[in-house]
């Protein structure tokens, strides 16, 4: 049994500043989590608890079998006996090193394991050409790309990931999304992503823990937890379903491809998804329009069929939110209590869900 | 006619031979104590730095004098070098060493306090997430990042070493090969009206400060290398 079946348990408490940190998560030993919560939320002093770096967290970190901190028994494991990979949200290159340098320093360190695709890495992150540079003339996403195979090469146990897109522009943003994706695919290493960007996390991440305010607000799957009506006014914008399928399709003309997902297929922009590939995609709860029957004459291309959960509260007033069954996905429409009440509705009651295909471009 | 006299030779030579053994020193001892300022959080970190700081303002007659206090026969420091069996420090060359270490003190430590303040802690904790355990971090990251602070710290504390004069006067005095360094030197030759040599010697200093200065800037990283 390796020591990440167990996955990590942290539960920690600690001050900073005004605010009192209380957490207690518990990650499953495969796959990304993500650390989701509003700026200030204390997600990254979560992160830098669990590698260690925040000394005045009280509790306890375990992680497989390994005892990484008990602060009854004053157990505290450095962070460099941990084996885990940190990337920062700034990449942090050691500017006296080359990137090769860079690259080595982990690797070095742990003993330079055969296991671990040096060259493969270097291949699939495009740092081939940059090698033998200075990190000083490297542009934003080639840095992050760079300290992100660094921590990689260092033969981390687990991951640890601490907004590492958010610095960067759109373009380099959606190539490091794309290098994540096909890492979450292949790699059997336990991660956690830090990220206030939702759509980041709807496509990396397989878990979530929503923070709030220093607390853990909700945990678990990444689909059931961002469809629940209980999550606090905070994370409103969070609110949605996440839907995973295949593309089946491809309208070269109309320039959309279709994806088949329990419940139902979507038509949506296509970026640069190919038929067979899978494919994740958010349907915000603001972007989903309730209708009695299909319509004819509607520009949204995406009608489908559902039946209604449960309805609860917005963090307005004037608004609910909708949780809906498209028959084995769980979608979230939020609509004004207005458009509620004079529809009559009631759980049980079979009613459409009208999607803008143009809401579902990334 | 030479241009300098043996004993001007004897007094050069001395002085070489003090500043380097002073500043190889101040670097070892000085750059755990920097670390230490740079990355404390204690309370003592305040008066300890202000202590550090004390020889930049202080007349270098009242350090003399109170060294030659605390290092004389009647000294705890003394006392206590004497009951070890050893030779008293004042009016030798390492007597001369001792003092000019706390003279050169805050030149050499203040640099290396700010170069590793200006590498910062994220470098160490990357470092440190990759495995690097205390001492490999400094030596692997916090020391070459510091470099520019090491060669300016290093600079510094050669030429203020080279260039005392009132420390030297109150505990080494003015003995030839022994403690009788270039300032006290010149001012030897300006007392006995030797203007001529007192020039040469002043240049000397003059000369060796500058080149000092200049190496300092031209080793450091230029204004737009680094951003």
């Amino acid at each position: 049994m390796t020591e990440a079946r167990h996955g990590l348990h942290a539960k920690l408490a600690w001050r900073r500043g005004d605010m009192v940190l209380d957490v207690d998560i518990a990650l499953p030993p495969t796959g990304i989590t993500a650390l989701f919560g509003p700026s200030g939320a204390g997600k990254t002093s979560c992160l830098r608890a669990i590698a260690g770096l925040e000394r005045a967290s009280e509790g306890r970190v375990t992680f497989g079998h390994e005892v990484w901190q008990d602060s009854a028994r004053r157990v505290f494991v450095q962070p460099h006996r941990r084996r885990l990979g940190y990337v920062f949200q700034e990449p942090s290159l050691f500017v006296h090193r080359s990137v090769a340098g860079n690259l080595d320093y982990g690797f070095r360190r742990a003993g330079r394991p055969a296991h671990l695709d040096r060259q493969g890495l270097i291949e699939r992150f495009g740092l081939r050409g940059l090698l033998d540079r200075g990190v000083g003339g490297l542009s934003g996403g080639e840095r992050q790309r760079v300290s992100m195979v660094r921590a990689l090469l260092s033969d981390p146990a687990l991951l640890l990931f601490d907004e590492p897109l958010s610095a960067l522009d759109a373009n380099a943003r959606s190539d490091l999304l794309g290098c994540l994706e096909s890492l979450h695919a292949e790699l059997d290493l336990p991660m956690i992503y830090v990220s206030h960007n939702i759509d980041e996390v709807a496509r990396l991440a397989d878990h979530i823990v929503l923070l709030d305010q220093g607390h853990v607000v909700a945990q678990g799957a990444l689909q059931a937890t961002l469809t629940r009506l209980d999550l606090p006014p905070a994370l409103a914008e969070a609110m949605g379903s996440v839907i995973e399928g295949a593309v089946v399709g491809y309208d070269a003309h109309d320039q959309l491809i279709e994806l088949d997902f329990p419940g139902g297929t979507l038509w949506l922009p296509h970026r640069h998804e190919v038929v067979g590939q899978r494919l994740r995609c958010r349907i915000g709860a603001r972007d989903v329009v309730l209708t009695q029957a299909p319509l004819a004459g509607t520009s949204a291309l995406n009608q489908i069929r559902c039946r209604i959960v449960a309805m609860a509260d917005a963090d307005h007033p004037s608004q609910c939110l909708v949780q809906l069954d498209a028959g084995g996905s769980t979608l979230l429409a939020r609509i004004t209590r207005r458009s509620w009440h004079a529809q009559g509705w009631a759980p049980g009651n079979e009613a459409w869900a009208q999607v803008k295909a143009v809401a579902l471009g990334l | 006619m030479a241009l300098l006299s043996d004993q001007d030779l004897l007094a050069l030579g001395l002085t070489l031979r003090l500043a380097t053994t002073v500043t190889v020193l101040l670097l070892l001892l000085g750059a755990p104590l920097a670390w230490w300022l740079a990355h404390t959080h204690s309370r003592w970190r305040r008066p300890l730095a202000a202590v550090v700081a004390l020889p930049l303002v202080l007349p270098p007659t009242v350090l003399g004098f109170y060294l030659l206090l605390l290092l004389g026969p009647n000294g705890w420091v003394g006392r206590a070098v004497a009951a070890a069996g050893l030779s008293a420090l004042p009016f030798t060359f390492q007597g001369l060493v001792v003092a000019s270490m706390l003279y050169s003190l805050p030149f050499v430590v203040q640099p290396l306090q700010n170069a590793f303040e200006s590498v910062g802690v994220r470098p160490l904790e990357v470092a440190s997430c990759l495995g690097a355990g205390p001492l490999d971090r400094f030596f692997s990251v916090a020391l070459p990042m510091a470099l520019p602070g090491v060669l300016t710290a290093t600079v510094l504390g050669f030429a203020h070493t080279v260039g005392e004069f009132g420390v030297v006067l109150m505990i080494g005095g003015n003995i030839p090969g022994q403690t009788r360094v270039l300032s006290m030197r010149i001012y030897d030759h300006v007392q006995a009206g030797e203007y001529h040599q007192a020039h040469v010697l002043s240049l000397c200093l003059l000369l060796v400060s500058f080149v000092a200065l200049l190496c300092m800037s031209l080793l450091r990283p230029g204004r737009h290398a680094r951003d």
